[in-house]
């Protein structure tokens, strides 16, 4: 069973700190969801755990069953099991989806071990007739001209061929409407197993009527101020941030440039 | 100082032709031509020097090669390129200065299509290659183009008589083996209403010290014609190659280029093409990999002539080590060619901090009732793009390679023949790794 570690996680962008001492232990089978107002650095957790070079972890650690994941490129820390599902996906010209998938399939698999064509075709019309994708989609190129809400299928279609050990998801429900929301979440349901561990990054509750969390934790300021289980999203859905901030006595602050 | 004298004079060409026994009007054409070549310039690409090139000085204007009993016989680069299964070839290999192999089908034949070799055509059909010969590309134009006719010593000649379609492409395989000079003359005819692709591949199985290569296609599209002519050019480092495809269009008559060029030696490449005739269309695609300290300069032109006549220039070349590749776009509307549209695009890829690449796209306009459009850019590998592959398992390099391999797919996508798409994706391997 995967356990991804992070201990007092400190991550500057340009000289200014943004994450000061983030705490998490996310293992096999669970979901978390992270939850706070804008620019509280719930975007900057997820690419520091992927290794986005622009990101410099300044102070803490995290690892992934007990191997230092901050030692590793980005490439190597996603064929040791990590995933994120991001919220700006690159476009890439020239490069088919379906030729893009199984370089990273065979990228983890290694020389001499490549998935089979027909296997990863067989694979790959299941994945996508699972999330309602049109069948052209395999052949165009990597989310080139792709609507908001293709390419975060497209980005779950990679989670569930990749099958990675812990995913993260950032904002994975923005800008998509309630049907492919529905959709989306379908794909993250069907990947439940002790075998997978989930963190959900969102604004908003209403992901979470799809996906119920195990954890919910809510950031505020740089750090994880309180945790709790599903049925604290929804009072934050109810009654907003303001009763934790005066609970906490924080002041506002925006530590997170909006990407 | 590179020496300018020729090495070649009126006696030796005047034996040349005979030899050949070559029809009086082509020898007449060459002796002029030399006359020419001792006095006019060196043509001037943009942004490139090239006065210190040997483009004229070789010992051996000719070597002879044995034709070839089975294409068995071809070295493994070269049978990469051919489709050696299929039975009904329509085929032409030549090595160095020999024509070695041709091959056309019967159906071809019946249609009276014509696919030769150049010194064949030159006897069997003299009339026809009179009327085409130097046609699109003057002697005059520069010292050059004159060399090339006095001195032509290979290439094909292809003529699709009018209204023959031609569904399966016809290929060229030009093998640089030994040859000091191999001056190629390609022209190919689709007279009117007609249809034909013609593919060709100039590849070196050596490593010659110091070549050179003047190659000049004339591709004639006549009214309601249309020509595809692919190519991929894969000549060896130690090769000066001057390259001049040239289309020239008829009524309603189509020329779309898709050109791999993979040099690895120094390279002029101009490719012009007319629109003559109203209601023409011109479309040319083109990749090119500098690597090494390599200069090349790609130009790549259409200009336009008759009314409603559009034009596509769409160039993506990737540059790295310390080579040079400058790329010239020009879209030029004559006075007169009312209700036209000139665009194009340039796009740059630099992999290396000592690479040149200089990406100028030029229009040129005499013309109100017009439309036209550029786009150009030079960069570099977008880091969010390598961060996005890399975070789904995919090394470093591959992500590079599959990056790069991207941004050259408009155009290798476009090459007709499957095994020389592929040799034009090895090639592209090879020269970005």
């Amino acid at each position: 069973m995967a356990v991804l570690t992070i201990k007092d996680l400190h991550v500057s962008v340009e000289g200014k700190e943004i994450l000061k001492g983030v705490n998490l232990e996310i293992k096999g089978g669970e979901f978390h969801a992270i939850m706070g107002p804008n620019g509280t650095g719930k975007s900057t957790l997820s690419a520091a755990i992927m290794g986005h070079p622009k990101y410099e972890v300044t102070k803490g650690s995290i690892t992934l069953d007990g191997q230092n994941v901050l030692e590793m490129e980005v490439d190597e820390r996603a064929r040791a099991g990590l995933f994120l599902a991001m919220q700006y996906p690159s476009e890439i010209s020239g490069v088919t989806n379906a030729d893009f998938l199984r370089a990273a399939i065979n990228a983890r698999r290694g020389e001499g071990n490549e998935i089979s064509l027909m296997k990863f075709i067989r694979q790959l019309d299941e994945k996508m007739a699972f999330l309602e994708m049109n069948p052209d989609m395999a052949h165009r190129y990597l989310n080139e001209g792709f609507s908001g809400g293709e390419k975060k299928r497209n980005e779950i279609l990679q989670l569930m061929m990749l099958q990675p050990k812990i995913a993260i998801l950032d904002e994975i429900d923005s800008g998509l409407d309630i049907d492919a929301l529905k959709i989306v979440a379908k794909g993250v349901n069907e990947m439940r197993s002790n075998d997978f561990g989930c963190l959900i990054i969102t604004h908003y509750q209403r992901l979470l009527n799809y996906i119920t969390p195990d954890y919910v934790h809510v950031m505020m300021q740089g750090r994880i101020v309180k945790s709790g289980g599903p049925e604290l999203a929804q009072r934050l859905e109810a009654e907003g941030y303001d009763w934790i901030k005066k609970e906490l006595g924080i002041e506002d602050e925006v530590v997170e440039q909006e990407a | 100082m590179i020496e300018t004298k020729l090495p070649f004079d009126q006696q030796y060409v005047r034996s040349f032709s005979t030899e050949r026994n070559e029809p009086d009007w082509l020898l007449n054409v060459r002796l002029q031509a030399l006359a020419k070549a001792e006095e006019l310039p060196l043509p001037k690409p943009d942004k490139t020097k090239i006065d210190q090139w040997n483009f004229t000085q070789f010992t051996n204007h000719v070597v002879e090669s044995a034709p070839l009993s089975s294409l068995e016989e071809l070295p493994e680069a070269v049978k990469a390129l051919i489709n050696l299964n299929e039975e009904q070839k329509n085929l032409y290999v030549q090595r160095d200065n020999t024509p070695a192999y041709l091959s056309l089908s019967e159906d071809l034949k019946a249609k009276g299509i014509i696919f030769t070799d150049i010194f064949t055509a030159v006897r069997e059909h003299s009339d026809l290659v009179k009327k085409y010969f130097m046609d699109g590309v003057k002697v005059d134009e520069h010292r050059l183009a004159a060399l090339h006719a006095a001195l032509f010593n290979g290439g094909v000649f292809v003529y699709v008589p009018k209204h023959v379609q031609v569904d399966v492409p016809l290929q060229a395989v030009y093998v640089h083996e030994r040859a000091e000079a191999l001056f190629n003359h390609v022209i190919i005819v689709a007279d009117e209403g007609s249809k034909v692709t013609y593919v060709e591949n100039y590849i070196s199985t050596c490593e010659t010290a110091n070549s050179v290569v003047n190659i000049v296609a004339e591709v004639f599209a006549n009214d309601n014609a249309h020509v595809f002519f692919g190519a991929v050019d894969s000549l060896a480092k130690g090769v000066t190659t001057y390259v001049n495809r040239r289309g020239i269009t008829g009524r309603h008559g189509r020329i779309e280029w898709a050109l791999g060029l993979m040099n690895d030696g120094n390279t002029v490449s101009e490719n012009i093409t007319r629109l003559i005739g109203d209601g023409s269309y011109g479309d040319t695609k083109t990749v090119v990999v500098g690597r090494g300290e390599q200069i090349q300069n790609f130009t790549t032109s259409v200009i336009h002539y008759g009314k409603h006549t559009e034009g596509y220039i769409l160039k993506h070349g990737v540059v790295k080590d310390k080579a040079t590749s400058i790329f010239n776009g020009i879209g030029k509307i004559e006075h007169g060619a009312s209700k036209s549209n000139a665009e194009q695009e340039s796009r740059v890829l630099m992999l290396s901090p000592h690479a040149r690449g200089d990406a100028n796209p030029i229009l040129l306009i005499d013309e109100d009732d017009v439309t036209a459009g550029h786009a150009a850019s030079v960069g570099r590998v977008d880091p969010n793009q390598l961060y996005y592959l890399m975070s789904r398992g995919i090394p470093k390099e591959e992500a590079e390679r599959l990056i790069i391999h991207g941004f050259l797919a408009p155009v290798v996508n476009e090459i007709p023949i499957e095994s020389v798409q592929k040799q034009l994706i090895e090639v592209i391997e090879r020269k970005v790794k």
